[in-house]
């Protein structure tokens, strides 16, 4: 594997101080590393976005950093803790190393501006020196990047569809040509053909540029196909972390596996689906022990009792790591 | 003579029917275009023809920018026609604002594609469904009538009980719950039909299911007329009774839900199947056999492709495609099962083949 990019350790994000407090993110550790496509996946409420805005520090209130690092290592130069940026610094860092696509970005465009403005401002702020017609033909090839005509070019966001106005953001993320893309659920509105072509326009990019990305969704199916690796994410832990093929062919945590049986099929037989029983945790009362042994069917004396950690299922499982009780390995490395 | 044998579905009632439904939006002229006369406009709807049906589930799937939400605001009346006709229980209907609004928003109830959208934040679960209620005169009398009926309501889209959420706000609900809400808003019109602009796509497989379930529920024991927009052709093979597919403002195939997603005859259709997340194609190879297949780019809607919308990109056009709009054309494996391509007319096929001879 290459070498990390961003390392993040230990993290803790909270909702509130106190007693009042809900713990959103407890002590995630995850490595990206350079050029490579990390999909995080788990249950809405499972924190998610809440890790995508505290690893870069954009949390709304009242989300407080509690506890833990993110060590960002720039192509050049030492590593840089994040979360101890002055506030100068940490905007430099977000504008030239990273960038991200926000969940429901496609009504954080403004309104009252052409496309072609909002994107012309977003490469003119990143390449100050060029031409004018220089930006407009770059701001052309983004669109068609993510399958929009030039023609429309001209468009106010309301003369978009929700799907159109998604691609618009992500083709102003990557004008940026960052370091760290971060993208939380970019594709939801999308048809499956486009969603391809956008995919496949990331991963030519990425080859292309070297950026590697944050890839989050609840679309397990889309990110076994699509990412290097894949992290799972339930009740504000990661409980299972796997390259995409490893995990889909065999899941270890009985909660991952429940995901996988989560999606109606196109193909083969029909099938009656499972989904997952029960309801996510409550993060205010959060089950002892393992949080998802109320739900699991395969739960067994430990796990209402004590906390499975993170860990290398086995000796032959290199790459892999699982919290679960089932593989007892895991839960035996030492924190 | 045939006569119709016991597996044959039903035809049930006609609820609600498009024909000829267009919609061109006009567009800012550009500098370049001053010199042409007319004004630009995007062609987002041409000529759909669609019927829903009392107790059926309808889908329609597509591109993103096909015109999907379109179709739906048309058959809402949010937006003037460019032409066509709306049936209601077999009347043409127009309407602009005012009393006949409400009088057909009572019969005919949209859901928007944004469940973090469609409810304002300022207010609780009550407001938005005894607003509801009342527009549509169904709060009742007394205080009792409203909270009989606001509980009925939260029942139906399994809120229950409904002391829990009837007080919260949109914040303080999961993106699940927040679609029931907009769902059971919906439903205190008490209407014929049902909209739903991609109901679940923001939601996660497992709130998914519940919300998708809930629709099959109310097909069933409210015998609605549901249309389904989704990109999400997989769960229309599950959901939906029939699935119309739409490329670029016009609908390309229609059939039986699983005819279309089990032998898609139009080949925008196959290439949208062949799309779909496949966990067995893993990392890479996918990138690669999207390039081979050659999906190219969605058309520009200000000047569509001539002939088959579909042609730049086809793999399998003729030059007649590149020409002729082609019509419904019935595919023959299942009655009902039609594609707007020329590979379902044999003469076509026929020419195209003595041209490469
Ligand atoms: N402002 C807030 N105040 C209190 N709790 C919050 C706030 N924002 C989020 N939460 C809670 O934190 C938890 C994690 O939320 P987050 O948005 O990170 O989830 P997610 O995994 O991104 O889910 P989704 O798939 O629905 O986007 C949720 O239980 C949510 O209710
Ligand atoms: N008010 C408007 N003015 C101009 N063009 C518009 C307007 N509303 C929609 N359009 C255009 O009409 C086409 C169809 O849009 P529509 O929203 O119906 O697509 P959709 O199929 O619902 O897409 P999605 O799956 O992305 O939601 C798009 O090209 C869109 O840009
Ligand atoms: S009509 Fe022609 S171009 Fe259109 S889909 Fe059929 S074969 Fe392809
Ligand atoms: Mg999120
Ligand atoms: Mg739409």
């Amino acid at each position: 594997m290459s070498e990390p990019v961003l390392e993040i350790r230990k993290l803790c994000v909270d909702y509130g101080l106190g007693d009042e407090a809900v713990h959103a993110v407890r002590d995630v550790d995850l490595t990206l590393h350079r050029g490579e496509v990390l999909g995080l996946a788990g249950e809405s409420g499972s924190g998610k976005s809440t890790l995508a805005y505290g690893l870069t520090r954009l949390l709304p209130p009242p989300g407080v950093i509690s506890g833990g690092e993110v060590i960002y290592h720039p192509v050049d130069g030492p590593p840089v803790d994040v979360l101890s940026l002055s506030p100068a610094r940490l905007r430099d860092f977000r504008w030239a190393e990273t960038s991200i696509v926000f969940q429901g970005a496609m009504n954080s465009l403004n309104p009252v501006h052409k496309v072609s403005t909002q994107l012309l401002d977003v490469i003119r702020a990143h390449e100050p020196g060029t031409t004018r017609a220089a930006r407009l033909a770059r701001a052309r090839d983004l669109l068609r990047l993510v399958g929009i005509a030039a023609d429309r070019l001209d468009s106010y966001p309301h003369q978009l569809s929700g799907g159109m106005r998604q691609r618009v953001m992500i083709a102003m993320a990557l004008a940026l040509e960052p370091q760290v893309v971060i993208m939380d659920e970019p594709t939801t509105a999308l048809d499956v053909v486009m969603q391809r072509q956008i995919l496949g326009q990331l991963a030519e990019l990425r080859e292309r540029l070297g950026f590697a990305v944050l890839f989050i969704t609840h679309d397990l199916s889309l990110l076994v196909e699509f990412s290097d690796r894949i992290a799972i994410m339930y009740g504000g832990r990661i409980v299972e972390e796997a390259p995409a093929g490893e995990l889909y062919r065999r899941a270890l945590h009985p909660y991952t596996d429940g995901l996988l049986h989560s999606f109606p099929a196109l193909r083969g037989p029909r099938r009656e689906l499972t989904g997952i029983p029960g309801s996510p945790p409550d993060l205010r009362a959060m089950p002892t022990g393992c949080a998802f042994h109320p739900r699991c069917p395969r739960a067994f004396t430990p796990c209402d009792a004590e906390l499975p950690l993170l860990g290398p299922p086995g000796d032959d499982d290199p790459g892999r790591a699982v919290a679960c009780w089932l593989h007892p390995a895991a839960a035996a490395v030492p924190r | 003579m045939t006569t119709p044998t016991t597996d044959a579905p039903a035809v049930r009632e006609e609820v609600l029917e498009a024909v000829g439904l267009t919609k061109h939006f006009p567009v800012s002229r550009r500098l370049g275009s001053l010199l042409t006369r007319t004004r630009p406009t995007v062609h987002a709807v041409d000529d759909v023809h669609l019927t829903l049906r009392r107790g059926q589930v309808t889908a329609l799937v597509g591109e993103s920018g096909s015109g999907k939400s379109t179709v739906a605001r048309l058959l809402a009346q949010l937006y003037p026609r460019t032409a066509g006709t709306v049936r209601l229980h077999g009347e043409p209907v127009t309407v602009r604002g005012g009393r006949p609004f409400r009088a057909y928003a009572r019969r005919v109830q949209l859901i928007f594609q944004d469940p973090f959208a469609s409810l304002n934040p300022v207010h609780t679960v009550r407001y938005h469904l005894t607003r509801a209620l009342r527009i549509h005169g169904n709060a009742g009398r007394t205080a009792a009538d409203l909270d009989a009926a606001l509980a009925k309501l939260l029942e139906r889209v399994s809120l229950t009980p409904a002391e829990r959420y009837l007080d919260k706000f949109p914040h303080e609900l999961s993106g699940g719950q927040r679609q029931r809400v907009a769902i059971a808003r919906a439903l205190g019109a008490d209407p014929d039909v049902l909209l739903a602009d991609e109901p679940v796509s923001m939601l996660d497989v497992s709130i998914r299911l519940g919300v998708l379930n809930l629709l099959r529920d109310l097909k069933e024991r409210l015998h609605l007329a549901i249309l389904y927009i989704t990109h999400d052709i997989a769960s229309a093979r599950y959901f939906a009774d029939e699935t119309l597919v739409m490329y670029a403002g016009r609908l390309v195939e229609g059939g039986g839900s699983e005819t279309v997603t089990q032998s898609p005859a139009h080949p925008y259709t196959r290439l949208l199947i062949d799309s779909a997340p496949d966990p067995d194609r893993i990392t890479g190879d996918a990138v690669a056999a999207g390039r081979e297949r050659g999906d190219g780019e969605p058309p520009s809607l200000i000047r569509p492709p001539a002939g088959c919308r579909f042609h730049p990109r086809c793999p399998a056009a003729m030059p007649r495609c590149t020409t002729d709009l082609p019509p419904r054309l019935e595919v023959g494996d299942r009655p009902d099962h039609w594609a707007a391509c020329w590979l379902y007319d044999p003469a076509t096929v026929a020419a195209a083949r003595e041209v490469n001879r």
